[in-house]
């Protein structure tokens, strides 16, 4: 396509407000991989950020500082999506304290969650607190808890503009049935679900029908709690590895996941900022094809 | 909770071991000198057991009352329930030990310390107590961990039960009420270690077993003399 000039004007405008909305962490994020949320079109990095066990260290401040490195990193690094829960222990508290450390309310896509049958709306204004927000972006009914109820709050929320998107969670492959019934009744912006290059019971049906419904996947436990990781220490990285950028085997564990077409983003929870970086680099590079996604899970599996 | 038998004791854990571990540091950081107060509790508490003067019972249960709720004060609600919402619940456990120890113990007289000439329960009722104050305090030292970690007696909970398991195998008869909650105690800090991978994992319910073991050998009511 020739560049007329009000294209060239229009890239000058895009690239100079693409500089000034880059992030004060200092970072270099040409290259980073972005997939958009199908219900708005908002693109969100591949990577996100967990803090499931990894962020509830109480009011450790050795351990909150450690915690709010990783935070920083993450930014630092393009990342914008963390998830919590009420039921992580001190997790959000940890959050607010990094958020506000790192004055960073402006650059997080907060995801959290509601949980058990308790009173909704109250248990959601004691998490924006924790957090230190003013809105969530995204509101999640966890594993489905007392869905019929928390849903309408939700929607009812995202209607009045005190939220953006409204999903459902499950984890371990747990009521999956009643999971595809919700996402067909539902106008959900998001799903949650354990998938990982060994959990694929979620290929069936529910990415597909995802897809089908424009719904944005989140991926969580992508390393099945560390166990996949510990699992292959020490073994060599697949030849073909290479040909995706993969340097490592997180990498390569979640470029699976991000790579597959109904997936939005995977949310590795992680303490160490070597770590996040390790996983952040999944965010840049060429992703798998079905292919080599097939050759991957093969090769784990002989593992 | 839906589809329960699908979760596994793991998935209940919320915290990383270093994360647990780091609490008895903090703990014993913010306490201190309590650490003193509950040695020289531990030792008082020792020597009684083998001097046995007539209101030794007494005096060990007002003790270990107060080691209770000293404890599921200051660690499990303090502290613990920072990252564990279940440990408040773990300090009203604690806290109705308290209340049972001053009922049965100190009001009842209910764990007088038996002849020490007597039986082989007592014997291991003094290892288990002299177990809990010397030893237990620096298996995770042992296993590698940091010194500052230390568990101590009266200041963090297991050897806290441990001790009073112990004190239980001392007396003439078998206190039942009050073996209760240490047992249970026993069961949930074992389940939560051995989900960590901790090797001393098996200390807790074993001492557990062995005091019901060897207190349901014991007579049902005190011998003549």
């Amino acid at each position: 396509m020739p560049l007329t000039r009000r294209a060239f004007l229009a890239s000058l405008a895009a690239a100079s407000a693409a500089s000034i909305a880059l992030p004060r962490f200092g970072l270099a994020q040409s290259g980073l991989l972005t997939k958009p949320i199908p219900s708005s079109g908002e693109k969100l990095p591949l990577v996100g950020l967990g803090s499931w066990i990894t962020f509830n260290v109480g009011d450790d401040p050795v351990a909150r500082d450690a915690c709010a490195a990783v935070m920083q990193a993450f930014f630092a690094e393009g990342g914008r999506m963390i998830d919590s829960s009420p039921m992580y222990g001190s997790a959000q508290e940890v959050i607010g304290y990094g958020l506000k450390k790192l004055n960073a309310t402006d650059e997080v896509f907060s995801a959290d969650k509601v949980w058990t049958g308790g009173d909704g709306p109250e248990q959601i204004a004691e998490s924006e607190r924790r957090w230190g927000v003013q809105r969530f972006d995204l509101l999640q009914v966890h594993n489905l808890l007392s869905f019929e109820k928390h849903l309408d709050t939700l929607f009812a929320m995202k209607a009045s503009g005190k939220l953006r998107y409204v999903g459902i969670t499950t984890s371990h492959g747990r009521r999956h049935r009643e999971f595809e019934e919700v996402m067909k009744a539902h106008p959900l912006d998001f799903i949650q679900v354990t998938y990982n290059v060994v959990d694929r019971d979620v290929e069936k049906r529910i990415l597909p029908l995802a897809e089908e419904k424009g719904i944005a996947v989140i991926a969580n436990r992508p390393f099945q709690q560390g166990a996949l990781i510990d699992g292959l220490e020490g073994e060599t990285l697949p030849p073909f590895a290479s040909e995706i950028g993969a340097k490592n085997w997180a990498q390569l564990l979640l470029k699976f996941i991000v790579s597959h077409p109904a997936m939005t983003c995977a949310i590795p929870a992680t303490s160490k900022v070597a770590h996040l970086r390790e996983n952040m680099g999944a965010s840049y590079g060429p992703l798998p094809d079905a292919k080599l996604r097939a050759r991957i899970a093969a090769y784990v599996e002989e593992i | 909770m839906s589809e329960w038998w699908t979760y596994r004791l793991a998935d209940f854990l919320l915290f990383s071991p270093e994360t647990y571990y780091r609490l008895f540091e903090l703990h014993n950081n913010a306490v201190w000198p309590a650490q003193l107060v509950a040695a020289l509790a531990g030792l008082a508490i020792l020597a009684l057991t083998l001097l046995q003067p007539p209101w030794a019972g007494r005096a060990i249960a007002a003790l270990l009352a107060a080691a209770w709720i000293f404890v599921g004060w200051s660690f499990l609600i303090a502290r613990y329930a920072d990252i564990n919402f279940v440990a408040t619940y773990f300090a009203w456990a604690f806290f109705a030990q308290a209340a049972l120890l001053a009922a049965s113990g100190v009001g009842f007289a209910r764990i007088q310390p038996s002849p020490s000439d007597a039986t082989l329960a007592h014997k291991i009722g003094i290892g288990l107590i002299a177990f809990a104050l010397l030893a237990y305090p620096f298996l995770g030292a042992l296993a590698g961990r940091k010194w500052s970690e230390v568990e101590l007696f009266g200041i963090a909970p297991d050897p806290t039960a441990l001790l009073t398991l112990g004190v239980l195998l001392t007396a003439r008869r078998t206190p039942w009420e009050l073996a209760i909650i240490p047992a249970l105690w026993c069961i949930v800090t074992g389940a939560t270690l051995w989900v960590m991978d901790d090797p001393a994992a098996i200390v807790m319910p074993a001492a557990a077993l062995l005091t019901l073991g060897l207190a349901a050998t014991k007579p049902w009511h005190p011998r003549a003399g």
